[in-house]
């Protein structure tokens, strides 16, 4: 075994531990937070794969903002320990748990993994390269992205300033 | 293969070490600093045989032990496992956001040549923004596993400011990235190295001849830029004029109002590195990072056609020794800032942060945009 399959192992036992600490835990800020850890180590994954920009925006996105505004909410709600939810969501939830499950099993079972999986060009995942594609291959849909958003600050704000007559 | 891991693992150890260190006299600074500001004595209780050093045994020694000695005290309604990991949370991004940071240019001994710098990584500066964005969860997860209103409301504003700021902080440096055309940090104190005059077209005979022989530091490209990137920095550190999320006259201590003994140490230090890492960053984006002015790898050479050749360890002792010195600037003006102005209210916090910082760092972006596009 390599060390860079031994490294891999480890992040993954870790992920999948803090990724089941999101479902099971009781105290929701201890789900948060197991989530939190979860991406962080989701961007050490990616950065082992030659992926360092996707990595890291995967923590200034999701665990730096994303996640900072979870809190937020949780915190001013101040939600008590959740109950156990059973009925409808439940059976709702274990449905979509087990498509997905199959649909990963049929994944892995096709799929041969490459022989050589770091077979990645020197500027693979750069910020040159992705920046390239970006702005030349899709910038229709980064263009399309980027006033998505807009319309959802705009809409939050006039939400949140409408008057209650 | 090890001795490279042991070069690797000697950057890591003296950033670590020279950080915490200067963390500790930067303590020290600041309380002799502000009595002589205030025209007080200042700490001087302390001594060894009668010896006070100006105070340094007092906080270099007395206090650091006083901490570690204290009862730890947990809120007994609070969360205990979180109440112990956010110290560890607020100093932790300080502390790794030096491993992008250049403290010197490249090295050589023999046929090795070492990068004076802990990891080179290709997207620099996204780093540095990460780092930091992960910052806040020590005081908001600190806040909430107190358990107490105080600190809730401490931890509640810290979290707004610092997104808040992030922002503009984020946006302030664009410019600086579009002038340089690069995320490493190493390659932005190189590009550094140069004349103004090597940015301007031929055809600008008067802006040349006039500026033309400053060194082109980000001072002199991005002035905006720094004001933009020291005010949300200053903002980032959480400190006077931005204190609010500690603001001891209106919500007593804020989100470490309920901690003691050595958890409050790692707040205390933590907010020290980060002073020590707001000021490389401003050392290292805008005033020329190890760059000495007209200082190139083989010696001095000055505009005016006169040069002085040095020997290699030299250069890089000078160079190395100059980031050393503006970074040491940066954290004494910092300090400074602290103890001249007076606390901002909460709401022209906010003001500052979204309709003064973020619109003039895009037109910033917009103006160096129009001026990359003239002088091309």
């Amino acid at each position: 075994m390599t060390s860079s399959m031994m490294i891999f192992y480890l992040l993954a036992a870790l992920l999948v531990l803090s990724s089941l600490m999101v479902v099971f835990q009781r105290n929701v800020v201890h789900c948060a937070m197991a989530l939190v850890a979860a991406l962080f180590l989701i961007a050490i994954l990616f950065v082992t794969l030659q992926a360092a920009m996707v990595g890291v925006l995967q923590i200034l996105v999701y665990a730096g903002a994303i996640m900072v505004l979870f809190l937020f909410v949780i915190m001013l709600l101040n939600p008590t320990a959740l109950e156990p939810r059973r009925g409808l969501s439940w059976g709702f939830g274990m449905l979509v748990a087990l498509l997905l499950a199959g649909a990963l099993a049929a994944l892995v079972s096709h799929n041969e993994a490459p022989a050589d999986p770091f077979a990645a060009t020197e500027l693979f995942g750069a910020p040159e390269s992705l920046a390239k594609s970006l702005f030349t291959d899709f910038v229709l849909p980064f263009e399309i992205a980027s006033v998505l958003l807009l319309i959802a600050i705009v809409g939050a704000v006039v939400l949140a300033k409408r008057e209650h007559n | 293969m090890i001795v490279d891991i042991g070069i690797i693992a000697l950057k890591a150890f003296l950033v670590l070490f020279m950080v915490l260190n200067l963390a500790g006299v930067l303590g020290w600074i600041e309380r002799k600093g502000s009595a002589l500001m205030q025209d007080r004595i200042g700490a001087n209780r302390a001594s060894i045989l009668g010896f006070a050093g100006m105070g340094l045994i007092n906080t270099l020694v007395a206090d650091p032990i006083k901490f570690l000695t204290k009862e730890d005290f947990i809120p007994p309604r609070g969360d205990k496992f979180l109440h112990t990991l956010a110290p560890c949370m607020a100093l932790f991004p300080a502390l790794v956001t030096f491993a992008v940071i250049p403290f010197g240019d490249t090295l050589q001994i023999g046929e090795r040549v070492i990068n004076l710098q802990v990891a080179n990584l290709n997207i620099g500066i996204l780093y540095v923004f990460a780092m930091g964005s992960l910052g806040v969860y020590g005081i908001v997860i600190g806040a909430w596993a107190s358990n107490n209103k105080f600190s809730l409301l401490g931890g509640v504003r810290g979290s707004a400011q610092m997104i808040s700021y992030e922002v503009a902080m984020g946006l302030s440096v664009i410019g600086i990235l579009m002038v340089y055309g690069t995320l490493e940090l190493q390659e932005i104190a190189r590009g550094q190295g140069t004349l103004i005059r090597e940015f301007l077209p031929e055809s600008w005979r008067f802006l040349k001849s006039a500026i033309g022989w400053l060194p082109a530091w980000g001072i002199f490209l991005q002035p905006l830029a720094f004001l933009l990137f020291f005010t949300a920095a200053v903002a980032e550190t959480k400190r006077v004029p931005f204190d609010l999320p500690e603001g001891e006259s209106e919500i007593v201590a804020g989100y470490h109002v309920e901690y003691s003994g050595g958890k409050f140490l790692m707040f205390f230090a933590g907010e020290f590195a980060e002073i020590v890492t707001a000021a490389a960053l401003m050392t290292t984006l805008f005033f020329g990072g190890w760059q000495v002015p007209y200082l190139l790898r083989d010696g001095f050479h000055f505009p005016w056609g006169a040069s002085w050749l040095l020997p290699h360890l030299a250069v890089v002792l000078l160079q190395v020794g100059a980031f050393a010195v503006k970074v040491v600037f940066f954290c004494w003006l910092q300090i400074l800032l602290r103890w001249s102005v007076p606390r901002f209210r909460y709401d022209q916090v906010m003001r500052l942060g979204w309709k003064m910082l973020l619109p003039l760092a895009l037109f910033n972006v917009i103006v160096t945009a129009l001026v990359i596009v003239a002088v091309q």
